[in-house]
């Protein structure tokens, strides 16, 4: 892992080779994610923990004002970095250069949570940028676990994501991966702001701690109000599945810090992974129990027809059936539904996505077809046996 | 609870705390909109920034409504890219790492609003750049990343402070991360200044 650092000051592109030949955007996508493996601490109500850093470059400007020119020079400083990582046995780096992708092709990362649908479009959130914009995402395989956005609203953003609470672990990770690359590229740092960032609200640590909680208890007791107010007052967000702008179908929610700035990454992440997680936990499993205790008939009907309704629907949208399996994730999880998988649920909440779905039916559909294959799937999948 | 400017109840609730003053507003959805207030779940941080932490005249004019005319003022402007503090305002996005520092003075208010109070950066520094100034023994590159001695003797006073307010309040855990920021906190400096 100790690389040697031929020349400290500069930024590096003319001290490596040029990057290895990467792996191309593999069929692998059909393959579930790691980080709906349904394992890990309070995975009953944590689906996955992930972890970003935002940082630039020094001497280049942000993306809101750098030419075209800037913007390549840094996705290919970026890029040479990236690629000529130690990543250790048996992994490998999948490069995406996402202004030639095709729209598919960035969808799906979408889905799989590697890259943001700001990313995806090219854009920024001012509305500004396109499709061409010089940009890229680099993944660790086999495990999609780490990966690196090129260009998004800062130069890098680099994530990892895990399955249940693991912010210490998805922490250590970009710490990493954040000191292989600042062994060949300087970043915009500050005395007093920290690491520099484009939008003030990142700036500091530029660290973004978050866990999808998964809490349709607290929904059906009709305690999610105050539970989420309880969040805001702690100084967190809450957004739906997909992120920013998101809606929070099949209640599916991301729960994640708003400020970065006078607080140390380990003070960051004890209060969430050790104080208010734990206790957003907390209030769902108690929920989940008194759905289980006085109200257990009403919940088994509810999480039962469901399952119902996703066996035999002919049309489904993603929304309705996001809800279905959120809905039948609880009736697993609480152990009302023995017959289903956990596993087969989880899979299904990545391939119902219009992306997926058109990699596993293998063509193009239109949002009616979609709508069939989705709960062609569905029944197939779920299917009576 | 009424609006305070309307009769309709009031659903948006804002709580200012300025040099230990508090003031409240209370305000139903629509006149909390035209006060520049937000309530929307969903919306961007950084619209969120140009619609709340920048004030009511942020962001686009609502039409008929024309902004008006104010005496003209002199154009802060970054040296390093040309953006306008009038143009981070309507974006809420700077144009480079320099603007910090052009804009510093505007700037500084808006950060500490947007953290929660929080002013210094605490916690990691680019190492690469401290192991440079380390063995060139570059004074001012050790200011560039430290800061000044003032700045730096500032930051440990704040850090002391709060440990000792953990230790108060019994926040063991909080209190023991504190000490940790600290001690790493004087290495650097120390280490830093000695060699």
């Amino acid at each position: 892992m100790t690389e040697p650092d031929p020349k400290p000051k500069s930024h590096g592109a003319g001290d490596l080779p040029e990057p290895k030949q990467p792996p191309a955007l593999s069929s692998g996508f059909e393959r579930g994610v790691e980080w709906l493996r349904g394992a890990g601490d309070a995975s009953d109500v944590v689906l996955s923990s992930r972890v970003r850093i935002a940082r630039n470059l020094a001497g280049f400007p942000f993306m809101t004002t750098a030419e075209r020119a800037d913007r390549a020079q840094v996705l290919e400083l970026c890029k040479r970095r990236l690629m000529n990582l130690a990543l250790g046995e048996g992994r490998r780096m999948l490069w995406v250069d996402l202004h030639t992708a095709t729209p598919d092709e960035r969808d799906a990362l979408v889905e799989r949570q590697l890259i943001s649908r700001n990313h995806a479009k090219g854009k920024l959130s001012t509305g500004a940028g396109g499709q061409d914009e010089p940009r890229g995402v680099a993944v660790i395989l086999p495990e999609e676990r780490i990966s690196a956005m090129i260009n998004e609203e800062d130069h890098l953003r680099l994530q990892s994501i895990r399955s249940g609470l693991a912010l210490d672990e998805c922490l250590a990770d970009v710490d990493w991966l954040d000191d292989e690359i600042e062994k060949g590229l300087d970043f915009a740092f500050h005395p007093r702001f920290g690491y520099l960032t484009a939008c003030p609200t990142n700036v500091g640590t530029g660290l973004r701690l978050s866990v999808m909680m998964h809490l349709p208890g607290l929904k059906m007791t009709g305690e999610l109000e105050k539970a989420s107010r309880a969040a805001h007052d702690m100084g967190l967000a809450i957004r739906g599945f997909h992120g920013e702008g998101s809606e929070a179908n099949g209640e599916f929610y991301q729960v994640s810090n708003q400020t970065t700035l006078g607080k140390s990454d380990a003070m960051l992440l004890r209060e969430l992974n050790d104080e208010i997680v734990p206790r957003l936990v907390g209030y769902e499993r108690h929920a989940r129990g008194r759905l289980l205790g006085d109200r257990r008939e009403t919940t088994h009907d509810t999480v039962a027809r469901a399952l119902g309704t996703l066996r035999h629907a002919r049309l489904l949208r993603a929304a309705e059936a996001m809800e279905l399996l959120g809905l039948v994730r609880l009736g697993v999880v609480c152990g009302l539904l023995p017959e289903v998988n956990l596993d087969t649920v989880h899979g299904l909440l990545l391939a119902i996505q219009p992306a997926h779905l058109q990699r596993i039916t293998g063509r193009v559909l239109t949002p009616a077809e979609r709508r069939s294959a989705r709960a062609d799937l569905c029944r197939a999948r779920l299917g009576l046996r | 609870m009424r609006c305070e400017r309307c009769e309709r109840e009031a659903t948006i609730h804002e709580v200012i705390i300025h040099q230990g003053k508090t003031r409240e507003r209370h305000l139903c959805e629509s006149c909390a909109r035209e006060a520049g207030l937000s309530s929307d779940p969903h919306m961007p941080i950084s619209k969120l920034l140009s619609s709340f932490m920048l004030g009511p005249t942020a962001g686009p004019q609502s039409p008929g409504k024309p902004r008006p005319h104010q005496p003209a003022k002199s154009v802060v402007r970054c040296a390093g890219c040309g953006t306008t503090y009038a143009a981070f305002k309507e974006t809420g996005l700077l144009g480079c790492p320099a603007c910090y520092e052009a804009f510093s003075e505007r700037l500084s208010p808006l950060i500490e609003r947007a953290h929660e109070g929080g002013c210094h950066h605490v916690g990691k520094f680019p190492r690469r750049a401290l192991r440079d100034c380390r063995s060139l023994n570059d004074r001012d590159r050790l200011e560039v990343l430290l800061g000044s001695i003032r700045e730096r003797q500032e930051r440990l006073e704040s850090l002391r402070k709060a440990l000792a307010k953990a230790v108060r309040d019994e926040d063991y855990e909080r209190a023991a991360a504190l000490r940790d920021e600290l001690g790493r906190m004087t290495d650097l400096m120390e280490g830093a200044e000695t060699e």
